[in-house]
């Protein structure tokens, strides 16, 4: 069960500003979602190892070679605010 | 008209590059009011691309069996210089300074990209409503919806707004959609296609894959964009084959297995007699049954109700109004990302990124995550005993048809859609629907045919089997001009 | 001061690999760029891109491991650390959590009475860099900041050691000796101002011989081995005036600021990151292959210490020359160069200590490895002096214009008539000179001030433009003057 609290400290941690009453509906579907899921929790998994990857491949890398990189015009061409070559921010709070 | 006939009418002089782009062009400028299968259309770079197509046609040097082909892309895919959305207000105006591979791959192919493919935004549904752009409707009942999240491109090839299209399927958004629009979709092998320009939604499901509107268009392109990626580590360095080249082989003594567990309770009665009554095709083409179970089955969903939105929440943790996209103003730098992610995503995305947050946070992640990861191996076992003792498995692709608009509002009904393709995603296994029949009323029904790792000829054979037995691959929806 | 406690302390270090590309793509990582002319959509984050991991970069995290006698782990992988900062593109960084390159080595450090002590290394892992941030102002009062990412990417191998160091002087050492390691075994440039090696420290107090650690501070923002010293020995104090107060010490970041000379505590209420780490999913598993790690195992070179310990055996130099000249490995080169060239230990090593690290940095690798003034010729010169051509004081000189010329010692002698006079009846004649010229240094000379004489040898020296073999001209002088003044 996800209270309240949690919540507000999800949408902090994934930085999504939600109204009171978006909270609460975002409470109450995630609830109903876990619901279902929680039956995972009864499947027996012991000494199964978990996947991360579906088809096993080991060892890709590559060599240490430099590779063309992207003119500072085109990596900023979409950027929101930009100062000379520089992306701008607002002020950083620590949070 | 499909792709090999179009290449084929090219060869002979019928016609050109140039005309089928500009009929096609034509036809969307109709149609698309209608269908709304395309966020951008690409006209000039069409009519460009097609003229370069006319002139290797002229001098008898095609490049090869997709050159002057007309096909979308799923708006998921960067292309260079236009503008990519992933159907998101977040991305609206972002213009990515790169191609995706498989952009590339169809582009030196001679693919004629006629434009970039309505979705649900950020490849998360199965219906396309959650497009925060446009809305795509169901070229066979335009009250309901494509399917999800590949809705654009099964719907432009479904109405003949494109000949062929790419799509990416991560809990069935290729298969799904083809299914609900009667085409041929496919997802392949994982890391058979490289994901190097997918704008990522869980890497670890995500499977770029083709849209035909019969078996060899979808083998053609699948034999264009597969192979080994440097820029993927995860992309398979392993030969590719002639897919189209074995097509046409007989399925004689094919073994193939029809799991207990995709045939439910609450499944739609007409899916699974149309599907029942396909499978015996394919036993008279030769094939033999076996009845085979897979348990694990019914876990997968919420399996992939764990894994997917975890990796959503950390793949999109990058749409920040820092370096592109959106940028909501605030008073300072968090106040700033966290209005412009609320404003940016819509209402599904920001579920699954709170899902995704909330499974991997402290104190969760091994109930959450850690055992989706290792009932996912379970899911993939079951499916390598399987293929121990059969060749292919094969069931329905969805266990309902097209519904209306606005017909599952609640997130979880949208998600049970997709409780016979999430399996084949979590064990990268590749899969294929078929069109393999119609409901009374008339709207379109998915076979779908499961094979091993890597081996996507026996699936597109014998799906190509199929289709020779049938003609559903040749009705096309009426839509009035 | 310290006595009533214990003071533990553990170093993380973040070193920047001199790998010539990037640790997910192949943008170049040299220093200095202008802003966002060293990047690409993949170190940029951008939507659709996707990272493969740079084999340089495991090589030399895996020469580390093995210097530092680390078990490397052949089985590691890398995870996903999410936060939220403008200067991480993709606001997670890929690192490692679980499953490291390394774990469980050790460093030996020496201490500056001569004590030595070991200290555990707890892990070793690879990670990519961040981008920068500049402020306009502090970062307290910037009303914005700008961004630039030409760092991030850049490969980055975090260590950090166990909470074994007991005091400030510790850290210092344990820094300096980490470093070297870094810069002998050319993973790293080891350059503390320009960033690429970074320094965080854990210490807490706990009273003398209790069991039980205190409460863990962690200090930032330290950019030089002193200024570590310094903010630990500040630390030291504070917590010490705290717990003798009967206070209760909090569990928090600190920013060491140089100029005021005290550790703050950061604006913000400090909570544990959650940093929801999960193995990457774009990368694949590394199994690296025994054979290969064996072969960099064959490679490691002689690292600091044990050079150090053979420059005192085998050439009986004194702990402090031979520390000195190994402080790189390029100088503890050239040193042995020049050795097996010029069999004098102790005369060569005088020679580079007080002579060649005036002009050249001891510790810049490039520096010694490309100076114009080459073992070879250090020996050339050397031999002048053995054989009399020159007097110590003119090799001097001569050394100042090979410098800067490159020439060869003989080369430069011959060119300005520097051989010495060592002809003793051309010095005799010279010093006759020089004593009819100081009468007042002869009578002082009778008068019994024998230090007299000195003023006659510096005439003379003075009068052969510094040619005159001096230890001949002493000689000399001595024996006109009592044979002058004898009464």
């Amino acid at each position: 069960m996800i209270s309240r609290e949690d919540v507000v400290h999800v949408a902090r941690l994934a930085r999504l500003a939600l109204t009171d009453a978006e909270l609460e509906t975002m409470r109450e579907q995630l609830n109903a979602i876990l619901a279902h899921i929680d039956a995972l929790k009864a499947v027996d998994t012991r000494g199964i190892e978990p996947t991360s990857h579906a088809v096993p491949q080991f060892n890709v890398m590559r060599d240490d070679e430099p590779r063309p990189c992207v003119s500072a015009e085109e990596m900023l061409a979409n950027a929101p605010d930009r100062a000379g070559e520089f992306f701008r921010v607002p002020r950083i709070i620590e949070e | 008209m499909k792709i090999h006939e179009l290449t084929a009418a090219y060869t002979r002089g019928e016609t050109t590059p140039s005309r089928v782009t500009n009929e096609y062009l034509e036809r969307i400028a109709k149609l698309d009011d209608k269908v709304g299968a395309y966020i951008t259309v690409t006209a000039e770079q069409a009519r460009s691309a097609a003229r370069a197509a006319d002139d290797r046609y002229r001098v008898g040097r095609p490049l090869g069996p997709l050159d002057g082909a007309p096909i979308t892309l799923k708006d998921v895919f960067c292309t260079k210089g236009v503008r990519t959305t992933c159907a998101s207000k977040i991305l609206e105006s972002f213009v990515p300074p790169y191609d995706a591979t498989v952009t590339e791959r169809l582009a030196k192919a001679g693919a004629i990209l006629l434009g970039k493919a309505n979705m649900d935004e950020f490849a998360m549904g199965s219906s396309t409503e959650h497009s925060a752009l446009r809305v795509t409707r169901n070229p066979w009942d335009l009250t309901r919806v494509p399917g999800g999240s590949s809705g654009g491109p099964a719907a432009a090839v479904a109405a003949g707004l494109a000949a062929g299209g790419l799509g990416t399927d991560t809990g069935g958004s290729i298969r799904q959609p083809a299914a609900f629009c009667g085409v041929v979709g496919l997802k392949p092998t994982y890391g058979r296609v490289s994901r190097y320009g997918l704008v990522a939604f869980a890497s670890s499901l995500d499977h770029p894959g083709p849209f035909g509107g019969d078996v060899l268009d979808t083998a053609l392109l699948l034999g264009a964009i597969a192979g080994h990626d440097p820029n993927d580590a995860t992309s398979i360095d392993a030969p590719v084959p002639n897919y189209a080249a074995e097509l046409d082989r007989d399925v004689r003594g094919l073994r193939l297995g029809v799991p207990d567990e995709y045939f439910i309770d609450g499944m739609d009665p007409e899916v699974e007699r149309t599907v029942r009554a396909a499978i015996d095709v394919l036993k008279a083409q030769g094939a033999t049954l076996e009845r085979i179970s897979l348990p694990a089955t019914p876990h997968a969903l919420a399996t992939y109700y764990v894994i997917a939105p975890a990796e959503a929440s950390s793949n999109l943790a990058r749409y920040d109004g820092v370096k592109y996209g959106l940028r909501v103003p605030g008073h300072d730098l968090i106040d700033m990302e966290s209005r412009t992610r609320a404003a940016g995503f819509g209402a599904e995305v920001r579920r699954r990124i709170m899902l995704g947050t909330y499974v991997l946070s402290a104190g969760y992640y091994d109930a959450y995550y850690g055992q989706a990861q290792k009932v996912r191996t379970l899911v993939r076992r079951e499916f390598d005993a399987a293929f121990s003792r059969v060749d292919l498995i094969v069931a329905p692709t969805t266990p309902n048809v097209p519904f209306k608009h606005g017909e599952k509002a609640d997130p979880i009904a949208m998600y049970l859609n997709d409780v016979f393709t999430i399996p084949a995603d979590m064990a990268g296994v590749p899969a294929i629907s078929v069109p393999c029949g119609f409901t009374a009323s008339g709207l379109p029904i998915g076979l779908q045919l499961i094979g091993r790792a890597l081996d996507e000829a026996t699936v597109l054979r014998a799906a190509r089997a199929y289709e020779r037995a049938t003609s559903w691959h040749t009705r096309r929806p009426e839509l009035a001009a | 001061m310290t006595a009533r406690y214990d003071v533990v302390i553990g170093l993380e270090v973040h070193a920047q690999l001199t790998t010539r590309t990037k640790m997910f793509c192949g943008c170049p990582t040299t220093f200095g760029a202008p802003p966002n002319t060293q990047t690409c959509p993949v170190c940029q984050g951008m939507p659709g891109t996707l990272p493969v991991v740079n084999r340089r970069a495991i090589e030399y995290g895996v020469r580390t491991a093995l210097a530092f006698n680390c078990r490397v782990n052949a089985a590691c992988r890398f995870a996903r650390k999410h936060y939220y900062y403008p200067d991480m593109p993709k606001n997670f960084q890929i690192s490692q959590y679980e499953e490291p390159l390394a774990e469980e080595g050790r460093l030996d450090i020496d201490l500056a009475d001569g004590a030595s002590r070991t200290i555990g290394i707890q892990r070793l892992h690879l990670e990519e860099d961040v981008g920068k941030l500049v402020h306009e102002g502090t970062l307290e009062t910037a009303q914005s900041s700008l961004v630039d990412f030409n760092r991030a990417g850049v490969p980055l191998m975090e260590t950090v050691s166990k909470p074994e160091i007991r005091s400030p002087e510790e850290a210092a050492a344990y820094l300096r000796a980490f470093r070297a390691v870094l810069v002998y075994l050319g993973v790293c440039d080891g350059n503390m101002e320009e960033g690429s090696l970074r320094c965080d420290a854990n210490i807490s107090l706990k009273p003398a011989g209790a069991a039980e650690l205190g409460t863990k501070v962690e200090i930032k923002n330290m950019n030089s081995f002193r200024n570590v010293q310094r903010a630990l020995e500040f630390e030291v104090t504070r917590q010490t005036e705290a717990l003798d107060r009967g206070q209760r010490i909090v569990q928090e970041t600190r920013l060491w600021d140089a100029d005021r000379g005290y550790t703050r505590s950061m604006r913000s209420k400090e909570f544990a990151h959650d940093y929801r780490y999960f193995p990457e999913p774009d990368l694949v598993p590394l199994e690296l292959d025994a054979a290969w790690i064996e072969e960099i195992r064959r490679a490691l070179p002689e690292l600091p210490r044990a050079r150090r310990q053979r420059f005192v055996a085998a050439y009986g130099l004194p702990a402090y020359d031979a520390a000195l000249l190994t402080q790189s490995r390029a100088l503890a080169e050239y040193y042995e160069a020049a050795v097996r060239d010029f069999p004098q230990p102790k005369l060569v090593s005088n020679w580079i200590m007080s002579e060649l690290l005036r002009a050249l940095p001891g510790d810049d690798e490039r520096a010694i490895e490309h100076a114009k003034l080459t073992p070879a010729r250090l020996a050339g010169l050397l031999r002048l002096i053995e054989d009399g051509t020159i007097s110590g004081k003119i090799a001097k000189t001569v050394f100042e214009t090979m410098l800067a010329t490159g020439e060869e010692a003989s080369a430069i002698v011959r060119r300005e008539g520097l051989t010495q006079v060592a002809d003793a009846d051309a010095l005799a004649r010279m010093v006759a000179s020089a004593i009819a010229a100081n009468p007042r240094a002869v009578d002082d000379y009778r008068k019994g001030k024998t230090v007299a004489s000195k003023a006659v040898v510096g005439h003379v020296m003075k009068a052969s433009g510094g040619r005159a073999n001096p230890a001949m001209v002493s000689k000399l002088v001595e024996e006109q003057l009592e044979k002058l003044t004898k009464r």
